[in-house]
């Protein structure tokens, strides 16, 4: 927590000095940190502050099987549920906010791209947010909890005993929400990191970066130095330096439009911090030397029957790595989201008991706070997974030349080979 | 009897806590013993702490279904 206070103390310091004047900065830093629950709010509210609803609309709002289809009231508990989740997965459309007494959703479809017998690219508007059936080629879909359903003309979906549908699933390459927000990413860490080269390339390495070069440049270096080259060690960490400088900035921006309330959430989808986690362990496994495989198969400097119990804890060591590295990304941003989300759901919850104004101003205050250590979080998450990744990393490419019978010795850490050993339990 | 999920929820957070707590406890020992050691004590003390909130999490996530 320290070092990240330190480092972005110094940061602002930094950008305080250079770009913005000092008293514009603490205006806008303010006001962002205010507007952002409120900003929230009005979202949320949109959905959920109304307790009576039509049945129509009624029918959508089904959560895990449970049909409320007859239902004309749904308990709020269950629509803030669904609520929720629906934010927490992904989708084929890009929703702000909708009304539920007008049916209205205020925001813009995608495209749906399905290969089942060929290729078939449509607007997600043909699904009228799975209200509609969509007619592709004499094929019928339909959209049913984020995923997308081959039908007959009605639009039927059959259920299996624990309420998922049966219908057949063409294979989907849909730009959903999640795609098309990795897209954006992509484009602007691209756009960002080019002009920073080129700045560099054109005045030279020691040369003073200008505009907001400036506060890429410190962030750069800070990965390099206080990532990179402790965890890999400095013959080796070069080659690992995009690698790493690219998962980091693609996690940290994606967790900061996290917490914009445009409803984005692709690193709290366990398929992307899945693709991450693969990317780290296809990494280590293919750069490992010699001395790593010999660590993993045959650990030097133990009596034999030892070495065969060890060999295959440590083959399940190099699987469990990785797998904790998604978990974590995966689980403490969803569990952020949720909180969040769970926070401004007290305003209609508590809306009795605590009067409006409380409500409000209870949520309010507990969101503002938890959207502050989110934005710690955000950081913390990409730093934490750029920084297990280069210690696996350097586990794998370091050369070690101490003496292996006290490799071992967990007791005394005096050297950086002992925090990386791979007993530790790493989940 | 069956216990809901709730409870084995605050028992992973009680734990995490207690973890959490010690590691934060020993790396005050630790800098205040050490000032100057105090970067590398916080980089371990992060790394430590992430895996700890791994574990947490997982149990956490496994527990819910």
């Amino acid at each position: 927590m320290y070092l990240c206070a330190k480092f972005q103390d110094c940061k602002i310091k930094k950008v305080n000095k250079m770009v913005f004047n000092k008293q514009f900065l603490k205006n806008s830093l303010t006001a962002l940190i205010v507007a952002v629950p409120l900003i929230t709010f009005a979202n949320a509210s949109q959905d959920t502050v109304h307790s009576s609803i039509t049945s129509r609309n009624a029918a959508k709002l089904e959560t895990h099987g449970k049909h409320h289809e007859t239902a004309g009231q749904v308990s709020q508990a269950d629509k803030i549920n669904d609520h929720i989740s629906h934010h927490l997965q992904d989708a084929h459309d890009f929703d702000f906010y909708s009304d539920e007494q007008t049916g209205e959703h205020h925001g813009f479809p995608l495209p749906v791209i399905l290969f089942d017998n060929g290729l078939k690219v449509f607007s997600s508007a043909k699904f009228n947010h799975g209200e509609n059936v969509a007619e592709v080629d004499g094929n019928y879909y339909k959209l049913y909890h984020g995923r997308i359903y081959k039908t007959d003309v009605a639009g039927t979906l059959t259920f299996d005993d624990h309420h998922h549908p049966s219908n057949a699933e063409p294979l989907d390459f849909s730009i959903t929400k999640n795609v098309l927000s990795l897209l954006f990413t992509a484009l602007l860490i691209f756009l960002l990191f080019t002009s920073l080269a080129k700045g560099f390339k054109k005045k030279g390495p020691n040369a003073l970066p200008t505009g907001f070069n400036r506060v890429l440049e410190p962030l750069v270096l800070y990965v390099r130095d206080e990532i990179a080259r402790p965890n890999i060690g400095e013959a080796k960490y070069k080659k690992f330096m995009p690698y790493l400088l690219t998962v980091f900035f693609l996690i940290w921006v994606l967790n900061l439009l996290g917490l914009t309330p445009l409803g984005i959430n692709v690193t709290g989808n366990i398929a992307v911090t899945v693709c991450l986690a693969l990317f780290t362990f296809v990494i280590t496994q293919f750069s490992a030397n010699k001395e790593y495989w010999g660590h993993i198969f045959w650990m030097p400097g133990v009596p034999v029957p030892m070495k065969i119990v060890l060999a295959p804890i440590e083959i399940l060591g190099m699987f469990t790595k990785p797998f904790s590295l998604l978990i974590r990304l995966f689980a403490n941003i969803t569990a952020g989201h949720t909180v969040v989300m769970g926070l401004i759901a007290i305003i209609f919850v508590a809306k009795e008991q605590l009067t409006v104004g409380g409500s409000i101003g209870t949520s309010l205050l507990l969101t503002l706070f938890i959207s502050v250590i989110e934005l710690l979080v955000a950081f913390l998450q990409a730093f934490i997974f750029t920084m297990l990744s280069s210690l696996f990393i350097g586990m794998a490419v370091q050369e070690h030349e101490h003496d292996h019978d006290h490799s071992h010795d967990h007791a005394h850490g005096h050297d950086k080979h002992h925090a990386e050993d791979p007993e530790i339990p790493v989940i | 009897m069956e216990i809901p999920n709730l409870v084995g929820a605050g028992l992973i957070v009680i734990g995490a806590g207690v973890g959490l707590g010690k590691i934060g406890g020993s790396a005050m020992d630790a800098i205040a013993r050490q000032p100057e050691a105090a970067g590398k004590i916080q980089t371990a003390m992060i790394i430590i702490g992430a895996l700890l909130e791994g574990l947490a999490f997982g149990a956490l996530i496994l527990g819910k279904n």
